[in-house]
């Protein structure tokens, strides 16, 4: 038997799923993951909405009503200064997810850059960014970004300094990941193939190595804004975070941890709101993580 | 006799994402003591899965079905401590990847110190000489200070005989092998499969011998099942199997695989298409669809496994009496496409353009150590002045083991640029020369394709982006690219619609099609192919030799094809270059080089590959080498291959004072047939 | 070895300098110690200020460059890390700050460690089953809260515990306060002072390790030596405990190398919370009431205690991991 063809395995391939179907898949599978999802989604329209339609706005002053226990004028009661702690916790969550998403977005981009950029290159440029990286980790972020907030912010900058500064020390960890994966890539046969047809290294970068590592980066920016999240609290805590009167989830907690013996429910509320909101999206980063990555199991940040 | 091992139509099956998979369908088997049975099949078939089950070891999920007694007692369905005082002690079992294997922060010796301690009432101390004792008995040098050096200190082979030593030691009735050589280069794998054959007749036990190399159970086995789809197709002898193959599958696996005994002048014949998923397997036969003898019966029913002639001989193919009565080979079964040849073919070497020399190559880098801080230990002689030249139209195969430089050769060559000394020279230009945009421009001439299909093309790309890729880095027009990907894709023989697909939709040979189109986009004349097919399952490794071949002839091609696989190589190749610790041993016309090997070197790694025939290999003598491969940054003075040189130890002390004294340089002994070697004679060696 | 981390050193010097001198200009260009003495009443004569500040080289009318290169040289000749805007030595301040930090959080470290990689491991093994998932939620829940938030919480269980029992089982204000007369009634005051910061700590670093533990844990089951252990005859538990838990706690190694050696510095939340007059504290105080030179000495410190972390990451994964050690 001889025919004239060559064609051998043209049969059409089995038909399997799509990656980002079986990605989608294993992501509903997770119950915790989707709580997290519908979570968030329901917490930001929360923020959106929500402020315009409360009785009382975040800054406004109640008079005469000064630490009141929560009723029906005041369905979460007032802060020290007669503000109305429903509409601040409001108000807060959604400083606080702003602040969480620049910060994870401003922070995944450095780190995605400088990190493919030091492996790929290696040599010089790889030597002085991880010197850099050496550079911004040797002192506690917490330190460096509270001289900074006490020096330099004022009321009306203060959350976006903040975002900035929590960006800018929060990089670190992930260029270094980034790094090690792309050093493992760029010997893949893809790239180095895509190096022998010619093509610029930033095109290289851009087009095979980033979307090659994009389940790292997803989980990490939904991870990075929680991250971001709890940072702001922890700074706001200590009075180097959001100011006054602009209200932040840590400076609510601040405010009412100081008295939260004996008047809770101005440290309840937003201490709630932020470890529901917080847990969200933790739930939904390791639930990428599993979904993406079918070599890991579950957990946290190792 | 009674078996000392019995399967009784064993199923095992586990949940997955796409439904349950149906690992193993249906295996019997009687294993005697002191005997081998070999289970073949590619990847996918279930051979691994079934010794994971004999041991008890597959993962909770595994739903195991039928019965295994091991010298009549049941083991399915044994307690979990129950099994653990039978694993290791009964049962023994060595793993493909002796890599990783062995657990990293424990010595050796304490690790086979454990296995004993685990099954004997003896003190530490006898355990530890017991251990040393082992490490002799295979073959580890020095055993007593080895003992004592953890896994990352012992190469692949060390380790693998470490897991011999292991499964040998409490004396065990069964012992599997599960794809021992996979991992190791042909002259090591032969070590190990002496080691392995010392360690059975030691221990009188009874082997399980899973592998996909055919020419390993031609050498190692009595008894075979071959497996496809998860189902055992065929069993007996294996004279049967080689000798009187009935199942068309069995056929083709023998037929589509490229011998090291044959010369290659004939395209191989075809197995088409890709073994079936086991998790939603269609009604019939699974082979069904890739054989050309199938009718609406094979693709109905599924065939039992039914004796034939001779009791002991099974196959499970409606076809088989037809098969034996007419005696038909693969070349009745199986397509034989035609290949053209080139326009060159009939111009005399001599009087064709050279398209790519080297000339005293070289390329030497610091061997670094250390895992947290590096330092330099040595200078690895990666590629040490070398001297290559190919013709127009032709194929010179570059061969070697790992460490033998044939990579590295290859990647100096891609990248173009000066090298550390020597000279690289494309289509008459010297690379050293050429300013950056000639450099890009040279990639249009010379292009290469890669080993591994998982790794060569991009997974998040469809494939007419990645087939479009080098066009659009040459600045093509739109339409201009469309046209051309559609050409390249009917060109390596698949389908237009395959264009939007993404990689992960096609088999193994389908997406090292992909990458030839993509090397292929810019119309090079040049082809640099590394390990282009060693990645692939046997059975769809001839689909794109052929391809390659019928390109070649098509296009006028050049081709430099690295490979380790010996067969492969006198297949596709004019000439060869054996390499060596970054040299040259030997080179010359195909047919020559393999009939009157005479480097010593390239002796030894024909005789070490095993041949799938088994008169062929009980009658071979094979040499052995002895030790691994020196460490590249220390190699020994004068010829590097003395250490291992069978031919050294036989000579005089005086000869041995040229051998250690100088390298030997290429020379010719033959018409276009040069060696390296201060003693080299020709020998028959297959 | 001994080379490599010389060098690593000499690299960690030359960055600490850039990083501690970075914080110098922004400290003293921002912290104003004048300020301490804006609300005096009476008011402090103007040049007996300028001179009270000019000796203790925090007069903002001194050109910062100046000022930097005398703080210099005072670190670098007398190792005298300067004064606060009153006047004290703030060597002697963090020498007995930083004691108090490291009181605070030995405890509750050291048992957070074990009690996390413990639970981590031992979660691994039962991946999915009702008690890994309940442990695994309950982690993931403290390690989404902010630690004060927990402080503050086991503050108000404290309250109702004390209530409820009638006696005072836990203080959760200060290192020490009143007490008997009996014996060991000073150790017994201050045991009952750390209680409930220990406890709230060793619960944060618990949960932390122990979901880092369970994934690396997770990686080392799957892998090939363990197959070969139980291959062995090794019954699973065993396989477990000696083959994948061992290699999975090299990179646990690192970790609790670098976290005992910020120790001294770590609980910023948790001094607040509990009025621990510690390092923590100390800092921020100084960024409260201007004191330039506490907050660069706090920074510097911190620093040296990253140093150290690294290096002795290094030295644990040393020896811990033979391949490091040897290859």
């Amino acid at each position: 038997m001889t025919t004239d063809t060559i064609a051998e395995s043209t049969a059409t391939p089995r038909r399997r799923m799509s990656r980002s179907k079986l990605t989608l898949r294993r992501f509903l599978r997770n119950k915790m993951a989707v709580v997290g999802a519908c979570g968030i989604v329901a917490l930001i329209l929360i923020a959106i909405i929500t402020p315009h339609m409360l009785p009382w706005t975040y800054d406004q002053i109640d008079s005469g009503h000064f630490l009141k226990a929560p009723d029906g004028r005041h369905w979460l009661g007032t802060t020290q200064a007669g503000r109305d702690v429903l509409a601040m916790t409001v108000h807060g969550m959604s400083r606080s997810l702003i602040i969480g998403f620049t910060v994870a977005v401003l922070q995944t981009t450095i780190s995605c850059t400088l990190g493919a950029t030091a492996a790929y290159f290696g040599r010089w440029s790889e030597k002085s960014i991880m010197w850099v990286i050496d550079l911004f980790q040797i002192i506690p972020s917490f330190l460096v970004i509270a001289v900074i907030m006490k020096g330099h912010s004022t009321p009306k900058n203060s959350w976006l300094l903040l975002a900035l500064l929590l960006a800018a020390w929060g990089w670190m960890m992930t260029a270094r990941v980034v790094r090690s994966l792309t050093l493992s890539l760029k010997h893949r046969e893809y790239v180095l193939a895509a190096k022998y047809m010619g093509l610029p290294a930033y095109k290289i970068i851009a087009r095979h190595i980033l979307p090659n590592i994009s389940s790292l980066l997803i989980v990490d920016l939904t991870l990075g804004v929680g991250y971001a999240i709890l940072a702001e609290t922890g700074l706001s805590f200590f009075g180097f975070g959001v100011m006054a009167p602009d209200t932040s989830l840590g400076t609510l907690i601040s405010e009412g941890a100081r008295l939260a013996t004996t008047y809770p429910w101005i440290f309840s509320a937003p201490a709630i709101v932020l470890v529901i909101l917080v847990m969200c999206v933790n739930a939904v980063g390791d639930g990428l993580r599993d979904a993406l990555d079918p070599n890991s199991s579950s957990g946290g940040r190792a | 006799m009674s078996p000392i091992l019995s399967v009784k139509d064993l199923h095992v099956t586990f949940g997955s994402e796409a439904g349950p998979v149906r690992a193993v369908r249906g295996l019997s088997f009687d294993l005697e003591r002191g005997q081998t049975m070999a289970i073949v099949g590619e990847s996918g078939s279930g051979k691994s899965v079934t010794s994971l089950a004999v041991m008890g070891l597959h993962p909770d999920s595994a739903r195991i079905e039928g019965s295994i007694t091991l010298d009549g007692e049941e083991l399915l369905g044994k307690s979990d401590d129950a099994m653990s005082s039978i694993r290791g002690k009964r049962i023994a079992m060595v793993f493909q990847d002796p890599l990783s294997a062995l657990t990293p922060v424990y010595t050796i010796g304490d690790q086979i110190v454990e296995t004993l301690l685990i099954h004997s009432p003896m003190t530490k101390a006898q355990a530890w000489d017991r251990a040393v004792e082992l490490l002799d008995a295979v073959g580890i040098p020095d055993p007593a200070t080895r003992a004592k050096s953890f896994p990352f200190e012992f190469s692949g082979g060390m380790r693998q005989r470490v897991m011999i030593a292991m499964a040998m030691a409490n004396d065990p009735d069964v012992i599997i092998a599960d794809e021992p050589t996979t991992a190791l280069d042909v002259t090591i794998q032969a070590q190990v499969l002496e080691v392995l054959k010392k360690a059975q007749k030691e221990t009188g036990a009874a082997m399980i011998l899973i592998t996909h190399d055919l020419g390993v159970v031609a050498g190692a086995a009595d008894d075979v099942t071959v497996m496809y789809a998860g189902r055992p197709v065929e069993q007996g002898s294996v004279d049967d199997i080689f000798y009187r193959p009935q199942m068309p599958y069995t056929i083709g696996l023998l037929g589509t695989v490229p011998r090291l005994d044959h010369s290659g002048d004939t395209a191989l014949p075809v197995l088409e298409g890709t073994p079936p998923s086991v998790v939603s397997l269609a009604p019939g036969c699974p082979f069904a669809p890739r054989c050309p003898l199938a009718d609406d019966s094979c693709r109905s029913i599924e065939p039992e496994l039914e004796s034939t002639d001779s009791p002991s001989h099974r196959v499970a193919c409606f076809k088989a009496r037809e098969i034996s009565e007419q005696g038909h080979s693969h070349h009745d079964i199986f397509p034989t496409p035609a290949i053209r040849t080139s326009q060159y073919a009939d111009l005399p070497r001599d009087e064709r353009e050279t398209v790519l020399e080297l000339s005293q190559l070289r390329k030497h880098f610091p061997l670094m150590k250390g895992a947290l801080y590096r330092r330099q230990v040595g200078t690895v002689k990666a590629v040490d002045d070398i001297d290559l030249d190919i013709r127009r139209g032709e194929t010179v195969g570059l061969v070697g083991e790992s460490g033998s430089g044939k990579s590295t050769t290859l990647l100096e060559i891609l990248e173009l640029s000066k090298p550390q000394s020597g000279a690289i020279s494309i289509l008459g230009k010297d690379t050293a020369t050429l300013t950056r945009r000639q450099r890009r421009e040279m990639r249009r001439h010379i292009q290469v394709v890669f080993q591994d299909p998982m790794a060569a093309v991009d997974p998040r790309m469809p494939v007419f982006d990645i087939i479009a890729e080098p066009l659009g880095a040459f600045k093509m027009g739109k339409a201009e690219i469309e046209e051309r990907v559609f050409d390249l894709l009917d060109l390596v023989g698949l389908e237009a619609s395959h264009a939007d697909r993404y990689p992960q939709h096609f088999s193994g040979g389908q997406r090292q099609r992909i990458g030839i189109a993509r090397a292929l986009a810019l119309n090079p004349e040049i082809l640099v192919l590394d390990e282009p097919v060693s990645a692939l399952d046997v059975s769809i490794q001839a689909g794109v030799i052929n391809l390659l071949a019928d390109l070649q002839g098509r296009l006028g091609l050049s081709y430099l094809f690295v490979a380790h696989d010996l067969a492969v190589i006198r297949h596709v190749a004019d000439r060869v270059a054996v390499m060596y610790l970054g040299s040259i041993v030997e080179i010359g016309q195909v047919d020559e080089v393999y009939t009157r090997p005479t480097h010593p070197y390239t002796q030894a790694l024909m005789s070490a590959i095993p041949i799938p025939d088994p008169g062929v290999e009980r009658s071979r003598q094979r040499i052995v080498l002895t030790g691994d491969l020196p460490s590249p940054a220390n190699p020994p003075s004068g010829c590097a291959f003395r250490s291992r040189c069978p031919k050294y130890a036989q000579l005089d002390s005086a000869q041995q004072a040229v051998c250690a004294g100088s390298a030997p340089v290429l020379s010719s002994c033959g018409a276009d047939h040069r060696v390296a070697c201060h003693f080299g004679e020709a020998l028959t060696v297959l | 070895m001994a080379r490599y981390i010389a060098k690593r050193l000499a690299n960690y010097v030359v960055l600490l300098f850039l990083a501690v001198s970075a914080v110098y200009f922004l400290a003293a260009s921002t912290l104003n110690a004048r300020a301490v003495y804006a609300v005096r009443n009476p008011p402090v004569d103007p040049g007996v200020l300028d001179a009270m500040l000019y000796r203790w080289n925090l007069n903002d009318k001194t050109p910062i460059l100046e000022r930097y290169l005398v703080w210099l040289k005072g670190v670098f000749t007398h190792w005298d890390w300067g004064f606060t805007a009153t006047g004290a030595w703030v060597n002697d301040d963090v020498s007995i700050k930083m004691w108090v930090s490291l009181r605070l959080m030995l405890i509750g470290t050291l048992a957070g460690i074990i009690v996390g990689i413990l639970v981590g491991a031992w979660t691994a093994t039962r991946q999915y089953k009702p008690s890994d998932r309940a442990f695994t939620g309950f982690a993931l829940l403290i390690v989404c809260t902010p630690s004060f938030v927990i402080g503050i919480a086991s503050q108000i269980l404290a309250i109702n515990v004390n209530r409820w029992t009638g006696v005072t089982i836990f203080e959760f204000v200060g290192e020490a306060g009143r007490h008997g007369s009996y014996f060991g009634a000073v150790f017994f005051d201050r045991l009952q002072h750390l209680l409930l910061p220990t406890l709230a700590l060793l619960l944060i670093q618990a949960a932390f390790l122990s979901r880092i533990q369970r994934n690396l844990m997770l990686d080392s089951l799957g892998e090939d030596y363990v197959r070969t252990a139980r291959a062995k005859g090794l019954p699973k538990s065993k396989a477990v405990m000696k083959h994948a838990l061992r290699t999975a706690l090299i990179p646990t190694g690192t970790y609790v190398a670098f976290s005992l050696a910020t120790m001294f510095t770590g609980a910023f939340y948790t001094e607040k919370v509990f009025s621990f007059p510690g390092l923590g504290a100390y800092f921020v105080d100084s960024l409260m009431n201007p004191n330039p030179h506490g907050v660069v000495a706090v920074t510097a410190f911190s620093g040296v205690c990253v140093v150290c972390g690294a290096i002795l990451s290094d030295i644990a994964v040393a020896i811990l991991d033979p391949r490091v050690r040897l290859g």
